[in-house]
């Protein structure tokens, strides 16, 4: 049954894949969206056999892949607990994506390739997650990174998109490097790949040390950050987050796909899977904690000020991220898993309904220009309210009397965390935590408040222009294309646009069949593929959280559950539901502070917005311009790099080896010719000269000698 | 008396009057070939002074031999010079400068 899940896909890709155009596109779109429903319905038993208990933690043998010496890796599908809950977010998201996409992509004349990049994709993740040794991981860590190369840049005739997507691919090299040096080490120290030899002999190796350049290091702290490194490339976290924010520039399919819900999570579910060893690693779990928090607070402050709606999104994606790393750090590995499946959720629906309201708006992605949306696209609405009300967690805490804490997937799974740091004694960790609840909450509703409320603000959009004068304004939706520029370029110098809700065009009266504002464009709802997936993810982010709580985090269920598949901490899971109040109510009061503000800001005053970016224009232009991490980036790696590159090109190869050798000899022939053509002038005198002292030379040669 | 020193020394004198008429001359084609046919008869008149002198008959028939290749040979460079006078409209020594690679 594994074998069907996680083979499915990757024979549906290579059908899409090898057909291609011959196949035509309903064939390929039926094999890849079919596969992956089959392999979504096989996954769904699994995670339920494990919920109930009836399933064990099982290995699957496929091939003998190398044997060389003492190192054998096998292909081996794993299933225990933690690989049947990544089944279920990746195969359930993989399929309604697919479906999503018959409807976002319906205009696209690449569709095959796009089903089959995105079939590749969810085999490699499948085949990271069902990992058995870690080079069967790193197998699918590099496949998953390969796909998500492809699909950042499957619209290749857009230069930005190329660029995402090489930014992408070269950034994950980075954590790439750090993930080998880890694998390598860990062979170097265990004599093995093979992921459960190594937990075994994990807890052995504490305190040992190994020497390099000199110096004694913790064997295991050694090991465990350079494995964080690739999780930090993969997760996007702060240092090599840069490619996330950018790989927005791919369809908003695979963004919700491959940037929010699994991809990006690699990293936590690596973590989670090795946690033994990080459990005997205390310094490098204080580092997966610092810089977990550190993303998180981050990328909330990015996401406050970006225009983007799908940026907005992918900040809040890479500040969830790091909730998950934090959750991790302070040992609450299974909290961690909890908000990556919560998050899977509800991120993948924001994503996808970001995407409906994209795909509404004529490919305008500039939040400054939409408004009042609400009443035009009521089911896309209700379905992002679901998911900003799962994100920003909203729901009763278990406390004054209340037994048993009810709300959307993001009120269980991030409280756990936050509980969980202040009670594993990290209240550092949990004010971040609490600090990024009300940022989490004002983005969020920030995003609702200026997409769905207030007046139309559509004239003003290019694409919105486009659209009127295409279709003559007719909701319809022509064959535009979706080779969109970016809204940054496309709307000028985004420091001069405000940042509310009112937009330069909306000033005056609204009239009465013709509102200012929307400039006689009506957005149209999307068509039903793109409407089931944003209904079954409302279900997930409205109900995930509650149905499966008891399972991820709570003490006595939740080792049944896990049952040694990560390190459960029993005790902290316990202490967590013993924090004062006080605690319990942080993030509530915080979610409920950030939704006041952004209500405020954005409804109530919408000049507040701008006096405050007047008022604190460095730090606003800190926020939009995301901390300066690309320009100083630019400035320590890029500008050296070129100059390096240069320095070698013109100076080594330019001006040492082309001139001193090809170059050097062909001039040198050249010269010559030249010198002897000179000789040949063509008069009939110079040749008669030559000739005449020819002769001469002979007859004296023949009379001297 | 005249002798074999004077024919020499006037087939000498001809001899380099002719190579200087093809290298000094820079008028005209015509000039050149009138040169080349007064080395001609510098070398025929070595021939004959030489046949005569030492009394073999030889040097004079090379001399005959001479005398037809230098018409031939006038007959062919004038033909030369008709054409490419035609194709070209000057014999000016300067302006004969296209036999280069």
């Amino acid at each position: 049954m594994i074998l069907a899940i996680v083979f499915l896909p990757l024979l549906a890709a290579a059908i899409a894949g090898l057909g291609n155009k011959a196949l035509g596109f309903v064939p390929t779109k039926v094999v890849t969206t079919g596969a992956l429903f089959v392999s979504c319905a096989l996954s769904w038993p699994i995670f339920i056999g494990f919920l109930s208990g009836s399933s064990v933690a099982s290995v699957t043998p496929v091939l003998t892949w190398i044997v060389s010496g003492d190192m054998t890796v096998d292909w081996a599908l794993r299933v225990d607990a933690l690989t049947a809950v990544m089944l279920v977010v990746i195969t359930s998201v993989s399929a309604l994506v697919h479906l999503y996409s018959w409807g976002y992509m319906s205009e696209d004349p690449d569709q095959p390739r796009f089903f089959a990049y995105l079939s590749l994709f969810t085999f490699a993740m499948l085949m990271l997650v069902t990992a058995d040794s870690l080079v069967q991981m790193f197998f699918g860590w590099e496949g998953v990174g390969l796909a998500s190369y492809l699909l950042i840049g499957f619209w290749f005739r857009k230069p930005s998109a190329n660029a995402a997507a090489i930014k992408a691919f070269v950034v994950n090299r980075v954590g790439d490097l750090g993930f080998m040096l880890g694998i390598f080490g860990t062979f170097l120290v265990f004599g093995t790949v093979s992921i459960p030899e190594i937990l075994n002999a994990a807890p052995g190796m504490a305190g040992s040390t190994i020497g390099f350049l000199g110096h004694r290091f913790d064997t295991m702290t050694v090991l465990c950050l350079l494995l964080f490194v690739g999780a930090m490339g993969k997760s996007a976290q702060l240092g090599l987050h840069t490619w996330l924010p950018d790989a927005m520039e791919g369809p908003t399919p695979v963004s919700a796909l491959i940037h929010a819900a699994t991809m990006v999570t690699a990293g936590v579910f690596m973590v989670c899977r090795l946690s033994p060893m990080f459990e005997v690693a205390p310094v490098a779990l204080d580092v997966v904690r610092f810089v977990g928090a550190a993303t998180c607070l981050f990328a909330a402050t990015c996401g406050l000020v970006q225009t983007d709606i799908k940026r907005v999104i992918a900040y809040s994606t890479c500040s969830q991220l790091g909730y998950m790393f934090f959750a991790a750090g302070v040992g609450a590995y299974g909290a961690a898993m909890f908000h990556l499946f919560t998050h899977a959720f509800f991120k993948a629906l924001l994503f996808l309904g970001a995407g409906s309201v994209i795909h509404a708006m004529h490919h305008e992605q500039d939040m400054r220009y939409y408004g009042g949306l609400r009443k035009e696209i009521p089911l896309t609405f209700w379905a992002m309210m679901m998911g900003t009300l799962a994100i920003t967690g909203v729901g009763l805490p278990a406390v004054f009397g209340n037994p048993l804490g009810i709300g959307f997937a993001g009120f269980h799974s991030k409280d756990a965390i936050i509980e969980a740091s202040w009670a594993a004694g990290q209240p550092g960790v949990w004010f971040v935590g609490v600090l990024v609840a009300l940022l989490t909450s004002f983005y969020s509703w920030r995003l609702m408040f200026l997409t769905f409320w207030g007046a139309p603000r559509w004239a003003a959009s290019e694409h919105i222009q486009h659209a009127l004068h295409d279709a003559h304004g007719h909701g319809t939706h022509d064959g535009h294309g979706h080779d969109d520029h970016h809204a940054d370029e496309s709307h000028g110098n985004p420091s001069h646009a405000e940042d509310s809700g009112d937009a330069p065009s909306t000033h005056g009266p609204a009239q009465q069949d013709l509102p200012a504002g929307t400039g006689g464009y009506h957005p149209h709802e999307s068509p039903i593929p793109m409407l089931v997936p944003l209904g079954i993810l409302s279900i997930g982010a409205v109900a995930a959280g509650f149905a499966f709580h008891g399972y991820f985090i709570e003490p006595e269920s939740g080792e049944h559950f896990w049952r040694g598949a990560l390190a459960f901490r029993e005790h902290l899971m316990h202490s967590m539901h013993e924090v004062p109040v006080a605690i319990k109510l942080s993030a509530t009061i915080a979610m409920l502070l950030g939704l006041l503000t952004a209500w405020y800001a954005y409804i109530r005053n919408t000049a507040f917005p701008v006096a405050m970016a007047e008022q604190f224009r460095v730090l606003y232009g800190f926020l939009l311009r995301k901390w300066y991490f690309d320009e100083l980036y630019h400035l320590i790696f890029v500008r050296p790099a070129f100059a390096i590159g240069r320095l070698l090109w013109h100076r080594g190869d330019e001006q040492t080896i082309d001139r001193f050798g090809p170059n050097g000899s062909a001039w040198l022939v050249q010269f010559g010719a030249r010198g002897a053509a000179k000789l040949q002038s063509g008069y009939l005198y110079s040749y008669a000269f030559v000739m005449l002292i020819g002769l001469t030379a002979a007859v004296t040669w023949a009379i001297a000698g | 008396m005249i002798g074999l020193i004077h024919y020499l020394v006037v087939a000498a004198v001809l001899f380099t009057m002719g190579v200087l008429g093809i290298f000094v001359n820079r008028k005209n084609l015509i000039v050149i070939l009138m040169a080349i046919e007064l080395i001609l008869l510098a070398v025929n008149i070595n021939l004959v002074a030489f046949s005569a002198y030492l009394g073999d008959l030889v040097g004079q028939v090379f001399a005959m031999f001479v005398l037809a290749v230098a018409a031939g040979e006038s007959a062919i460079g004038l033909a030369i010079l008709v054409i490419y006078f035609r194709g070209r409209g000057t014999i000016a020594v300067d302006d004969v400068n296209r036999m280069k690679g």
